[in-house]
Formats: structure tokens, C-alpha cells, sequence
């Protein structure tokens, strides 16, 4: 009686436990390389990274980026080279948060924060300037006030550059070839595309898997001082591919 | 036997005061039932598919239906422009009129005195008390025909066609298999049909150790039809194809929002609860069920059969795919109308005791199922030669 075997199925889901978090309540933990609102960072002596060359303006499929370099005053330059971003907008209401900019960008200037969960009541409002984008002297996003931050979500706001392989070769993965960040310096590397367990990873975001790879690439003992949770799935997935 | 005791000594003040009482009880029994119902299916549903289902509106989210509800109050009444204005309105109240009354004629469970008068658990038993049940599913059809027609929109009444033609289609299977319950109880007094199903069941001068459920006295294939009829009859999965959420987004009530929309979401949801209870009552006994601790406790057992009932019907929706129109057509008329005319001839030979008449009505279910076989193989051959010509008219054009 195939009919009734259907029935079984559901009739045993009925019973089993949910997977609904409370989300409100409950926020489940984002993943590493979480696309959220972006940030301009700067360099660990306080100069901005943002060179005004208008590439990340080009790359946006959604025409969110609006930006006007202009030439350093020599006196008081505000980025080490010839330009700057003079202004800088990005409007929320258009961002599809793909990242193509923070793809396009030379001087790693422009990446994301994990942070969502920001509205606006006019459309104004959803225009970011500079003065909202940069980051603040510790090298954190700031935190505005219609803005709705929780804890982690404005960390490794650069966690999508430092997967990728510079120059897109995998042999080079995980060498730091980035720039330093003001209060972060040169942040360690994030695995990507190539690493096999990078690619397990399991549903609920967990980092442990990845912060124990870091820590083994490193030789040194744990990264980013957090604990290391080696649980029974550490050597289960992706096991094949090494 | 027949009829309430309640009008035996005549009508008189008190007695209309009863009725009228057990009226207004019913009405509100039948309504937040409804309201139960609604939650009830979503939560079950929702923890079907490993969610929670609605919890934020009061306790477990209890009060769901009720904001539901209150939300539905205050959006616009929308009227199209080329609608048939009165009857635009008079639709949604053809739907959920049958579908209250439908509770009245349920029995659920022996008599009680108020006021020294003997009054039966319900609300009225007439004379043609399961036709009562029928005549409203057939106004039911109209309420779905009139909307479609009256929104003055072609959506609409395309949906309206599909769904009255699906009511029609399986009213008929519906009524068969009422049929069989009705030659066996002898009795269309919906308050005989419950009773007569007390004890034990008798089979050739033995006891088996079965309640006398009409059930198991029309051996099973009735009742089957019967819930499949039903289940089309009210639009539920997996014959939703009518309204159809994922698809087409509603059928014959597109047009309607606030009041008119809740009147029909508030008749689906209770048809759901009145013929669950009418299926109790031809099939499982009605209130029938063992006493506990010496108590006659008929509304208990009925309100747990019904319960499964409402359980099985959300287990239906939640696993069950949606039937094709053409696989629905097929089923009803040439799977269910079939199966339970011939149920029906099967029942009234054993309930004569006469062995020729069995014997005789088996050979010629026999013949009938070979004659059918063969007409629907026949029917089906000629329209794969349809087909292919079809598709040879293609090839050329």
C-alpha cells in the first residue's frame, strides 16, 4: 500500500522537533562572510582605504554607488595615495547586498558588515554618506541609532576578502596578501572555495570547523582567541577530498 | 422512537424558550469550533512540516483565528464594477448558512431534562433528517455558482464552474453511500441512524466483537467513499484544486475580500467540523462508546471521534498531492459512483437475509465491474488514438 506509506511520513513528522527559531528572540548566528550593510574601512594608521576610483560604482548591477574622488589636500591627505573618496553614497533602498563591490574594489576600502536589520521612514534617510559608511577610530562600524546591532555582527567586516585567493589563484589561498585594518591589523586568513571543509559546512554556522583549520594553516594555537569547539563532526564531512 | 420528546405534551412558552436556548447554544458551539478549527489545522500542519504554526497571538497562539478574523472585519468591502450587486452579496451567505444548519440535525448524545422537560442533545430531528443534510450541500452549490457569476470577472466563474461541477460530481457518490447507511438503519431520523448503532455487532446469528458501527455493518467500502465524497464536497486537500493556494490563488471567490472572503473561509473551515460530525453520526456510532465509571458520557465519545476526524482531515491535507481536474472527474464518475451503487445493491441483498439475492446481486456486480472495465479501457484506447492523431496534426502543421 504505497497510499498509506505517505501517511506515515507525515503522520512521524508530527511528532518530531521543530526547526522554527524564535527570530525576534533567537537570532541564529550569521555565517563568516555574511553580506550585510557595508562599511569604508581604513588603514591601521587611521588613512581610508577609499581611493575614489569609482570601480565599485561601475561593478553595482543595482546603481546604489554614487562616488566623487577628488585629490588629496597635500597638507592633510585623507587616503595614502594621489585621491580620495570625496563622497560617498550608497543608497539602501536599491543595495542587493551581492558584493560585487567589495569585488571590485583595489584597496579592499569597501566590505560588509553582518548588520540587517536597519530602517528608514523616508527615503533619505536610506542614503548612506561617509559619515555614516567610514569606520570609527577603533576600526568598528558605527553604530547609528535606527540601526539594530547585535553582538558579532560587526565583526570580521572584511571576512569576504580574506577568502578569496588573491589574484583568484587557489594555490595562494590563505596567504595574507590584504591590507591592515585600523584597530584590527592584518587579519588572518579565511578559507575558501578550495578548502573541503569549508564547503561542509554544517547548517547551523558553525565556525569551529574552520577556526580549527586556521589554527592548523597558522601552526599556532587558536585563532582569534575564541575557544575551539572540536565536536564529532570535525573529521566527518568532506573527509574524501583530502 | 422518532422525534423529540420534547414536543409531546405540545408547544408551549417554555418550550420555545428551550428551543430557542439550544438554537443560540448551537450557533455558538458550531462558531468557535470554527474558530478552534482554523487554529487547530495550522498548528497541526505546522508541526507536520517540523514548524510551530501561529504562536504569537495570545497563549500558543490561541487567538489566532480570532485576529484572523478581526483583521478580515476591517479591510475593505470591495465590490466590482460589473457585479450583480445583490447577489455579489447574497453569496457568501448561501455558503455559510447550509453549513451552520448542516450541525443541527447532529445527535450528540441522549437527552437531558431541563426544567422537567426531556429534550434530546439536539437541535432538531426531523422526519427527513439525513436528506435535510443532502438539500443543504446542494444550496451549498449554489452559494460557490452565484459568486463566481455574480463578480461579474471571468476568473471567477471559471473557478465557479470547476467547483460546483466538483460538488455536483461527488454529491452524487456522497448520497449513494448515505444511501446504504439509510437501507440498513431503516430510518432517516439522524437521532435512529445514531442509535441504531448500539452494541455489539451481529454477523450470521454471531457476536463479533465490534461496536455495531454502520462502519463495519456496511462493510467499510461506504464509509470510504462516503469520506472521500466528502472531502471533495468540501473543497479540502486533496481536492482543493478549486482554490488551489499555490497555483491559481482562489477559484470562485477571487473577487471577494473582508466580510464577503471570511463568510466563505468561515463555511469551509466549518463544513470541516459539521460533516466530520455528520460522518461520526451515519458511520461510527455517533455518541456511542462504553460507559465510564457507571456514566452514560455520549457528548465525550462523540466530541473524540470527532476530533479524530478534523485530526485526519488537516493528515490529509498535509500529505496528500492535488488531483488533476480530469483525475478528479475520473474518480468520481467512474471509480466512486460505480463502487458505491454497487455497495448499495450489495448492502440491501445481505440486510434481506436471502441467500438468492446475494448470490444474485454478487454475480451481477461481477458482470457490471467486467462491462464498466471494459468501457473505461475502451474510453481510454480512444483517446490515445485522439492522441496520436492529435500529435500527427501537429507534426505536419
Amino acid at each position: 500500500m504505497g497510499y498509506l506509506k505517505g501517511f506515515t511520513i507525515s503522520g512521524k513528522q508530527f511528532f518530531q522537533k521543530t526547526v522554527t527559531t524564535q527570530y525576534p528572540e533567537d537570532k541564529r548566528p550569521k555565517p563568516e562572510r555574511f553580506h550585510g550593510r557595508h562599511v569604508l574601512n581604513r588603514y591601521e594608521d587611521g588613512m581610508e582605504k577609499c581611493i575614489g576610483c569609482e570601480l565599485c560604482a561601475g561593478a553595482c548591477p543595482a546603481r546604489c554607488i554614487y562616488v566623487r574622488g577628488a585629490d588629496n589636500p597635500p597638507d592633510a591627505p585623507v587616503s595614502p595615495g594621489e585621491r580620495y573618496g570625496f563622497v560617498y553614497e550608497i543608497n539602501f533602498l536599491r543595495c542587493i547586498h551581492c558584493d560585487l563591490c567589495v569585488e571590485a574594489c583595489p584597496t579592499e576600502a569597501i566590505t560588509e558588515s553582518k548588520l540587517f536589520e536597519f530602517s528608514f521612514t523616508n527615503r533619505q534617510d536610506a542614503i548612506y554618506t561617509k559619515a555614516e559608511l567610514v569606520v570609527d577610530d577603533d576600526g568598528n562600524p558605527k553604530h547609528l541609532p535606527w540601526e539594530d546591532w547585535h553582538e558579532g555582527d560587526d565583526e570580521n567586516t572584511s571576512g569576504w576578502v580574506r577568502a578569496t585567493a588573491p589574484s583568484g589563484v587557489a594555490a595562494a589561498e590563505g596567504r595574507p596578501l590584504w591590507s591592515g585594518e585600523l584597530g584590527h591589523g592584518v587579519r588572518p586568513a579565511q578559507l575558501g572555495q578550495s578548502d573541503p571543509l569549508a564547503a561542509d559546512v554544517p547548517a547551523d554556522f558553525d565556525i569551529s570547523i574552520r577556526e580549527v583549520k586556521d589554527a592548523e594553516m597558522r601552526g599556532a594555537g587558536v585563532a582569534r582567541g575564541r575557544s575551539v569547539r572540536v565536536d564529532e563532526g570535525t573529521d566527518a564531512p568532506g573527509d574524501g577530498g583530502r | 422512537m422518532p422525534g423529540d420528546p420534547l414536543f409531546n405534551n405540545g408547544l408551549n412558552l417554555a418550550v420555545a424558550l428551550i428551543v430557542i436556548i439550544k438554537a443560540i447554544i448551537v450557533f455558538v458551539v458550531v462558531l468557535v469550533s470554527v474558530l478552534f478549527m482554523v487554529m487547530f489545522e495550522r498548528k497541526v500542519i505546522g508541526h507536520m512540516q517540523n514548524r510551530i504554526g501561529p504562536n504569537r497571538a495570545g497563549p500558543f497562539g490561541s487567538l489566532q483565528s480570532l485576529a484572523d478574523g478581526t483583521k478580515l472585519f476591517f479591510k475593505e468591502a470591495l465590490l466590482p464594477a460589473k457585479a450583480d450587486k445583490r447577489i455579489y452579496r447574497l453569496a457568501p451567505i448561501l455558503a455559510v448558512v447550509p453549513a451552520f444548519l448542516v450541525f443541527s440535525i447532529v445527535p450528540i448524545g441522549g437527552t437531558i431534562t431541563i426544567a422537567h422537560h426531556v429534550t434530546r442533545l439536539q437541535l432538531v430531528d426531523p422526519p427527513w433528517g439525513i436528506l435535510f443534510m443532502l438539500m443543504l450541500s446542494s444550496i451549498a452549490v449554489y452559494g460557490v455558482m452565484l459568486a463566481g457569476w455574480s463578480s461579474g470577472s471571468k476568473y471567477p466563474l471559471l473557478g465557479a464552474v470547476r467547483a460546483s461541477a466538483q460538488m455536483i460530481s461527488y454529491e452524487a457518490a456522497m448520497g449513494l453511500s448515505i444511501a446504504a447507511v439509510v437501507v440498513l438503519s431503516g430510518s432517516l431520523h439522524t437521532s435512529a441512524i445514531a442509535s441504531g448503532q448500539h452494541g455489539l455487532l451481529h454477523f450470521r446469528n454471531h457476536t463479533v466483537p465490534l461496536p455495531a458501527w454502520n462502519l463495519f455493518r456496511t462493510w467499510v467500502v461506504p464509509f470510504i467513499i462516503f469520506m472521500i465524497a466528502v472531502t471533495a464536497e468540501m473543497h479540502r486537500p486533496p481536492f482543493d484544486l478549486v482554490e488551489a493556494e499555490e497555483e491559481i490563488a482562489g477559484g470562485f471567490n477571487a473577487e471577494y475580500s473582508s466580510l464577503g472572503f471570511a463568510l466563505f473561509y468561515l463555511a469551509e473551515f466549518m463544513n470541516v467540523v459539521t460533516m466530520s460530525g455528520v460522518t461520526v453520526t451515519l458511520f461510527l456510532g455517533g455518541p456511542d462508546g462504553p460507559r465510564i465509571l457507571g456514566h452514560s458520557v455520549g457528548p465525550f465519545w462523540f466530541v473524540l471521534k470527532l476530533f479524530a476526524f478534523l485530526y485526519t482531515y488537516v493528515w490529509l491535507r498535509a500529505t496528500l498531492p492535488r488531483f488533476r481536474y480530469d483525475q478528479l472527474m475520473d474518480l468520481g464518475w467512474k471509480r466512486l459512483i460505480p463502487a458505491s451503487l454497487g455497495m448499495l445493491l450489495f448492502v440491501a441483498a445481505v440486510r434481506t437475509g436471502s441467500r438468492g439475492w446475494v448470490i444474485g446481486v454478487m454475480v451481477g456486480l461481477v458482470v457490471g465491474a467486467i462491462a464498466l472495465m471494459r468501457a473505461l479501457s475502451v474510453g481510454a484506447r480512444t483517446t490515445e488514438v485522439e492522441a496520436a492523431s492529435i500529435a500527427r496534426a501537429g507534426r505536419r502543421a
